[in-house]
């Protein structure tokens, strides 16, 4: 496994290779070898939609168990917006808090404030700095992987605000050494994840930073003890601070531009429709735009793969909380907020050479002229039988030397055809 | 010799805004195959899509070719349409001819050419009015 190991993980016991991953997997990450599924993790970019696919249940996100999370003194829940969606209509955030306390976090952290906080920087920052338009959002792993694996060229646009669970688990860390007289390193913070991405984001990737926070949890892996602990975590909670209903609506879609005129952004969820965002950027067009807020799940964060409640219900229960919460009025808090830069992230992505056929440039045009070739050769059917989800997958997959020619059943049926008919052949001029 | 010279032809169809995007994307596409640099994919991707915009926008067909050694991509862009009257003119930033109404579409607003000028190592334009518009289009490697 390469960069650190994917945030994806193949049980090939239970594997089946029914290739309903392969098929769903949108940047042609999955091989079927010897009837057993293999990840290509560099051109991976954690969407998880394998993980939803698969009936078997043999591909799952790497994420954290609760159990290795003894080794710390104190332990932080990071709590997201989007877990306010998953239990029923009686279950206030404040009461989802004091759930999480109960279920034996220390303390459970509310993040929709700093979710706010990270709007308005959002929105200072594209007030006070120059350069091309329109600038990416960087909030979904996911959309940056797939920004280095396929459009390299937009690096430079990603806006370089940090997440809101990032600056939180900094400050979380300081505040609770200091107030618990503990050394930083003995104090656990753990984000509770919708989705394997953003884990990925956590345990770090080679080179892109080293995270604040210090594992993930997947919210279906709490679902449970939360939602049995609700009707018990009644009148506890006191002393927190208001939700907001700007950071909550980071969970759907629109938050990250909740300061932003509408002529000036977009939202977008859903892979393809990224993708299609992405390339109207490359060409150049959308140059009006100031921001894009780009989400690869279809219906933004409360959509992700490791979640419980279905996402229309969920979403309905984040509106339904957010009209609930009276006015808010924190303008001068958000702008020291954003005075103080502290927003800015130092994140190092890079452009993956996943692309190329070959590093040497005269060398890839051999190769990719091979693969014109090959593709004449094969049936262009994409039948999959093979184990790459394309025909142009594996005529690519030869020219790397990672498949044979034979394992076309085409190919090798005509092979064997020629065969037999050369052997009639010699024994039709052998009877002479 | 270094593998020699990857050349592939595209079509594109005038008026066909359905498919409009389809050629530069797909050139795009094998520029990253071949490893071409980030930063110059992204000007040849930009060059190709004003030109195959430009043929849907006016001409009556076109042909895109792609050729690419260790040194240059190049682009020879040709269309069979109404031709440019005044090129010095077509290449001044803003200018254009087309009609209101694709102007409200958010096409035509005479950066076309300026831009793929400004994307390019070379660039050159022949024109013959009421026959079509050549370009040529390279960067260097």
């Amino acid at each position: 496994m390469t960069r650190n190991g994917g945030s994806i993980r193949i049980d090939e016991a239970r594997c089946t290779g029914d290739m309903a991953c392969m098929r769903v997997c949108p940047t042609e990450a999955i091989r079927v070898r010897g009837g057993k599924a293999r990840l290509l993790e560099s051109r991976c970019i954690d969407c998880g939609e394998c993980i939803r696919v698969c009936r078997p249940r043999a591909v799952s996100p790497v994420t954290n168990s609760f159990a290795e999370l003894s080794r710390f003194d104190y332990r932080a829940a990071l709590v997201s917006p989007v877990i306010y969606g998953q239990f029923g209509p009686a279950a206030s955030p404040e009461r989802v808090l004091a759930a999480l306390e109960k279920a034996g976090f220390d303390c459970a952290v509310d993040s929709t404030q700093m979710c706010e906080a990270v709007s308005a920087a959002v929105a200072h920052y594209l007030r006070t700095s120059g350069g091309p338009r329109p600038l990416i959002s960087c909030f979904c792993p996911t959309v940056l992987r797939l920004i280095e694996v396929r459009y390299p060229e937009l690096i430079e646009l990603v806006i370089p605000v940090e997440s809101p669970e990032e600056i939180l688990a900094r400050e979380v860390r300081k505040a609770k050494a200091r107030e618990l007289a503990l050394p930083e390193d003995r104090i656990g913070i753990i984000y509770l994840t919708p989705c394997p991405a953003k884990m990925l984001d956590i345990i770090g990737q080679a080179g892109r930073r080293r995270s604040n926070v210090n594992g993930a949890i997947a919210i279906s892996d709490i679902y449970r003890t939360v939602s049995s602990l609700l009707p018990i975590a009644r009148g506890s909670g006191s002393g927190r601070a208001q939700i907001s209903a700007v950071g909550l609506s980071w969970a759907t879609l629109g938050g990250q531009t909740a300061f932003l005129p509408p002529e000036h952004r977009l939202e977008v969820a859903g892979l393809r429709n990224v993708e299609r965002i992405l390339t109207d950027i490359e060409m150049g067009k959308l140059r009006d735009v100031e921001y894009v807020e780009l989400h690869t799940c279809p219906d933004g964060c409360v959509s992700g793969s490791l979640l419980v409640e279905n996402p229309y219900v969920a979403r309905g229960r984040i509106l339904e909380i957010m009209g609930r919460l009276g006015p808010q009025p924190r303008e001068r808090e958000l702008a020291e907020f954003c005075e103080k830069g502290e927003y800015l992230a130092d994140r190092n992505l890079s452009a993956q050479a996943m692309g190329a056929l070959d590093l040497d440039v005269g060398r890839a045009i051999s190769k990719i002229r091979r693969l014109e070739e090959l593709l004449q050769s094969l049936p262009n059917i994409n039948c999959g039988a093979c184990g790459a989800p394309s025909c142009s997958a594996f005529a690519e997959d030869v020219v790397r030397e990672e498949a044979h020619l034979n394992d076309c059943v085409f190919v090798a049926l005509s092979q064997l055809r020629a065969e037999q008919s050369h052997v009639v052949d010699v024994l039709r001029e052998a009877k002479g | 010799m270094n593998g020699g010279t990857f050349r592939r032809e595209f079509e594109v169809t005038g008026g066909d805004f359905y498919n409009a995007g389809r050629v530069s994307t797909e050139i795009k596409e094998i520029l990253r195959q071949i490893g071409i640099a980030a930063p110059k994919i992204r000007r040849l991707a930009i060059a190709a899509y004003e030109a195959e915009m430009n043929m849907v926008m006016y001409a009556r067909s076109g042909k895109v070719l792609l050729q690419v050694t260790p040194e240059v991509v190049r682009l020879d862009v040709n269309d069979v349409g109404p031709g440019i009257e005044n090129i010095e003119l077509a290449m001044q930033e803003g200018y254009s001819t087309a009609s209101e109404e694709m102007r409200a579409m958010g096409f035509g607003a005479g950066m076309g050419l300026p831009n793929i000028k400004k994307n390019a190592d070379r660039f050159e334009i022949r024109s013959e009015v009421g026959k079509g518009t050549t370009l040529e289009i390279e960067v260097r490697l």
